[in-house]
């Protein structure tokens, strides 16, 4: 039996037409052009797939965008349940507006963060010339990605943890300090552990997107090679010297760890949901 | 319009909702599918509305076979159990709809759709409400309006799904009686689903009593109250007491004591059997009035409005009797907590060798 | 009518004056610090560098060619690509949530996949697919289609990367509303298109309105995946944010964030209908609130 069919007639109208048009655009927009880079990378020849992959400066480039998006998803989940903690819990002038601004980065074309970061962080710039008469620069090196990182997967965290925190029962909290805890026993054993799925799924969000982003990153990174050079940028660059199956692998790598990840998170969404029934 | 349903099987993954039913309603019926949920009463008004499908069998309306007709054109008019108004719609609007997407040549003038929305929220006492929104609306009055929705074309068939199930006592109440008011005028052959025994009793000119996808019983109101086939029947149309006994000689023997049954009992070897009586239909005096009467102490009282119920413990029961007396007995005689009396048991139904509830 | 303080606020009212008056006070400005440093002030930059020469520049920047070229190209590229996405988002909505079938939730997670690839490679795989080198990019070469470093390239890599905005707006908001109304739609005897147009459409247009916003804003902002299949031609296949790009490359500063205000009013827009929206979609809910 084919998929996405089943043998029960179907009551309303329409099935049939939209199910029809939902698979063929799905295939035609996405199936089928993702489908090319795999195929693509099976027709290479291996070696050269290893070759290509395991080229120290693709390497650098891997190593780099893994450990600064996970260095930026770890200060997001700081970050991030700080202002949802404070946006759920609180009142406060303002409230709404931040509330607001939370989607900015989804919000916000990434080119301008990218160009709005690389200016604030230059040495002339707001925050710069003050980092700068410590001897600190930030732009052109792995720390100014982390920063461009921060502020494209924040929201990520603070919308996953807002939903869980203002369902929490107050009952949970003062049962918990009724029992004899200290407020910090009280967040360390009850409230924390109850959000930190939330957490880990908007941190992993958040890693995930900043593996794969681009536009917000090159203008701060600078781009040297070895030294500041993305895995995205690593796949332009051989794309501009028409080396289609080396930019392909660097994809099918990338696209590897991403998908792991969301399956990972899947995979630990389950065990939760279970855990919690 | 008269409705035979003939021999309905549907199967969902794991069970079966309806197990062959077979049924028939004469035109201009009021019929009421009761049931406890998950018996397949909604499934079966579903499939008659063309909702659902059936695995086997046939729905005819009025000699002609419906089974296969898509819902659009089944004709047949349909009150959910939440009333689905269009939310988006107003009253007047949601009334209309019905006659606004008939096909160009079939439909009436605007005027036309506007006398009969007006006629139809007059019966249904909403023409108030017209320009009215659902949600402004409260259950009892969005049920009427999709009463008013379902009628406006004019069904050969009216099918109410739990009509009054999501509306508070008193409402439930008032609206039945005036369901019951409404069908009596405009005589539409209807059927309701309804899992409250009260509602059935009270609104249905026949009961079909289902359980786990078969019909246990069909009659009217009285037949089926009164002498109800099977242990399930009189377990699921209100109260009783049950007690299992011996059958020897025409009489059920339980705790002791010896009990005239309602029928005559066949046969005279030995059974098991199920005495059941209701609880209005035991008597309670302070005197012992035949040898039958046994002795009993209340445990406890109940104030239930015109009704008051009685806890009785007797030698020889393992579970406290339940008795329900009128008001005005109870203060006469007047009953209070620890107060020895007897107890008469004389109208009891029996049924052997089933123990099925 | 007084709006009922639902179980949520009183909770929050609950818990969250529990907390210790310094503790909040502390929380309540390092989040105010956050945002002041990752929100306030890049947006404040924007502005401060695009006017800071003077109103002149700014609109004289903006008026340029070039860049009314590129806002021209931008524009087009979203009112193609917003219908399409949002026809697909209600086909799919209604496939997925009026009926039930095998394979629905590997169907659900699929339409998401757009958002786990990388931009840059949601401009690769198209350019591996339809670029001059590939064969299907010559034959169409040979017929003088060219798809990529021009702008049916930009529409279809955009059209990729809105690809699931739509249709995830929807879904939960119609499985929410359920079959009910369609179905006494259809019994009293409403064809399919009616029963969308009169029932169906009404009951989801703000949340079709929404996802479109997100799918518009989207597709005027991209940059990863236009970028790799736009051939960077001024005046011809370069967008509004490739034009930024550029202008800042060259060191013109001012022209640059000139246009990229442009698309800061952009976000604005899209968060502020975001507000309004959302408290559209949750208005409806009353409707069925008094059934239990």
């Amino acid at each position: 039996m084919p998929p996405f069919s089943t043998n029960r007639k179907h009551i309303l109208p329409g099935f049939g037409l939209s199910m029809g048009y939902t698979v063929f655009y799905l295939s035609a927009i996405v199936i089928v052009p993702l489908a090319t880079i795999v195929i693509g990378t099976f027709r290479m020849d291996p070696q050269a797939f290893i070759g290509t992959v395991t080229a120290p400066r693709v390497l650098a480039s891997c190593r780099l965008s893994l450990t600064t998006a996970l260095l930026a998803a770890l200060c997001d989940s700081v970050f991030g349940f700080l202002a949802a903690w404070t946006l759920v819990r609180y009142r406060f002038p303002g409230r709404k507006i931040l509330d607001a601004l939370v989607d900015i980065p989804f919000a916000l074309p990434t080119a301008v963060a990218g160009i709005c970061f690389a200016t604030l962080y230059s040495p002339v710039g707001w925050i710069g010339q003050l980092l700068a008469a410590k001897g600190i620069q930030l732009i052109n090196t792995p720390t100014g990605i982390v920063i461009a990182l921060i502020f494209i997967g924040f929201p990520f965290v603070v919308r996953t943890l807002q939903p869980v925190l203002s369902e929490l029962e107050p009952e949970i909290e003062e049962s918990a300090r009724s029992l004899g805890a200290t407020r910090w026993q009280t967040f360390r054993r009850v409230l924390f552990p109850h959000l930190f799925p939330s957490l880990l799924t908007g941190a992993t969000l958040s890693f995930a997107r900043g593996i794969g982003e681009y536009g917000s990153v090159i203008f701060i990174a600078g781009n040297l090679p070895y030294k500041t050079e993305i895995a995205p940028l690593m796949i332009m660059s051989k794309l501009d010297q028409f080396d289609y199956d080396g930019a392909s692998a660097v994809a099918f790598m990338l696209l590897i760890a991403s998908f792991t990840m969301l399956l990972m998170l899947n995979a630990v969404q389950r065990w939760q949901e279970k855990a919690s029934h | 319009m008269s409705i035979d349903i003939r021999n309905i099987t549907k199967r969902f993954p794991g069970y079966t909702a309806l197990a062959g039913i077979s049924l028939k309603v004469g035109t201009g019926e009021l019929v009421a599918l009761l049931g406890p949920s998950g018996c397949g009463k909604t499934t079966l008004l579903r499939i008659i509305a063309g909702l659902e499908t059936a695995d086997a069998g046939s729905i005819i309306l009025e000699d002609r076979d419906t089974t296969n007709l898509p819902a659009r054109e089944k004709k047949v008019g349909f009150v959910f159990q939440h009333y689905a108004l269009f939310r988006r719609l107003n009253v007047f609007e949601n009334v209309a709809f019905g006659l606004n997407v008939l096909p160009r040549s079939s439909r009436p003038r605007k005027k036309e759709i506007r006398e009969r929305v007006l006629h139809l929220l007059g019966l249904v006492q909403m023409e108030w409400s017209i320009d009215r929104y659902p949600s402004q609306l409260s259950g009892g009055q969005r049920q009427r309006v999709a009463l008013a929705r379902a009628l406006a074309v004019n069904p050969k068939v009216l099918l109410l799904d739990e009509p009054f199930s999501a509306l508070d006592a008193k409402v439930r109440l008032e609206l039945r009686r005036w369901l019951r008011k409404l069908h009596d005028e405009i005589h539409v052959t209807s059927i309701f689903v309804t899992h409250d025994q009260e509602e059935a009793l009270e609104l249905a000119d026949r009961i079909v009593v289902i359980n786990k996808g078969r019909i246990e019983q069909q009659g009217t109101p009285q037949e089926v109250y009164d002498h109800p086939a099977n242990t399930f029947v009189y377990n699921f149309l209100g109260n009783v007491n049950v007690f299992h006994g011996r059958i020897r000689d025409g009489k059920v023997m339980v705790g002791g004591h010896h009990i005239e049954a309602q029928e005559k009992l066949n046969g005279h070897e030995e059974k098991t059997g199920q005495a059941f009586i209701r609880p209005h239909e035991i008597g309670v005096s302070r005197i012992r009035s035949s040898d039958n009467d046994m002795p009993g102490i209340i445990r406890d009282i109940r104030l239930m409005g015109s009704q008051i119920g009685l806890e009785l413990e007797s030698a020889g029961f393992e579970h406290p009797i339940e008795v329900e007396i009128p008001r005005e007995t109870w203060s006469n005689l007047g009953l209070d907590r620890g107060d020895e009396v007897f107890i008469t048991l004389d109208k009891v139904k029996v049924f052997t060798g089933d123990y099925e509830i | 009518m007084p709006t009922p303080v639902t179980q949520e606020q009183r909770n929050i009212q609950k818990t969250g004056k529990n907390d210790p008056i310094p503790v909040q006070v502390l929380l309540i400005l390092l989040t105010f610090a956050f945002f002041a440093s990752f929100v306030f002030m890049p947006l404040a930059l924007v502005f401060s560098q695009a006017l800071g020469k003077g109103w002149q520049l700014y609109i004289d920047s903006i008026r340029e060619p070039f860049a009314i070229a590129a806002l021209k190209l931008t524009l087009l590229t979203a009112a193609i690509v917003v219908p399409l996405n949002a026809v697909f988002g209600v086909a799919a909505a209604w496939a997925v949530s009026k009926f039930s079938f095998r394979g629905k939730t590997l169907l659900v997670s699929l339409l998401d996949l757009p958002f786990a690839v990388s931009p840059v490679i949601a401009g690769l795989i198209f350019v591996l697919l339809l670029g001059s080198r590939t064969p299907f990019g010559s034959w169409l070469g040979e017929h003088g289609i060219r798809i990529i470093f021009s702008t049916p390239g930009i529409v279809i890599a955009t059209l990729f990367v809105t690809f699931p905005f739509v249709a995830r707006e929807l879904i939960p908001l119609m499985e929410s509303q359920g079959r009910e109304e369609e179905e006494a739609a259809v019994t009293l005897g409403a064809k399919g298109w009616q029963m969308f147009r009169i029932v169906t459409l009404p009951n989801i247009r703000w949340g079709l309105l929404y996802g479109m916003i997100l799918c518009m804003a989207r597709s005027i902002g991209e940059f990863g995946a236009v970028s790799v299949v736009s051939g960077h031609i001024r005046g011809m296949t370069n967008t509004v944010p490739l034009h930024v790009e550029i202008l800042y490359s060259e060191y013109n500063y001012t022209a640059s964030f000139a246009v990229a205000s442009i698309l800061v009013f952009l976000a604005i827009f899209t968060i502020v209908a975001k507000a309004l929206l959302e408290h559209q979609i949750q208005q409806r809910q009353p409707a069925q609130a008094d059934l239990t």
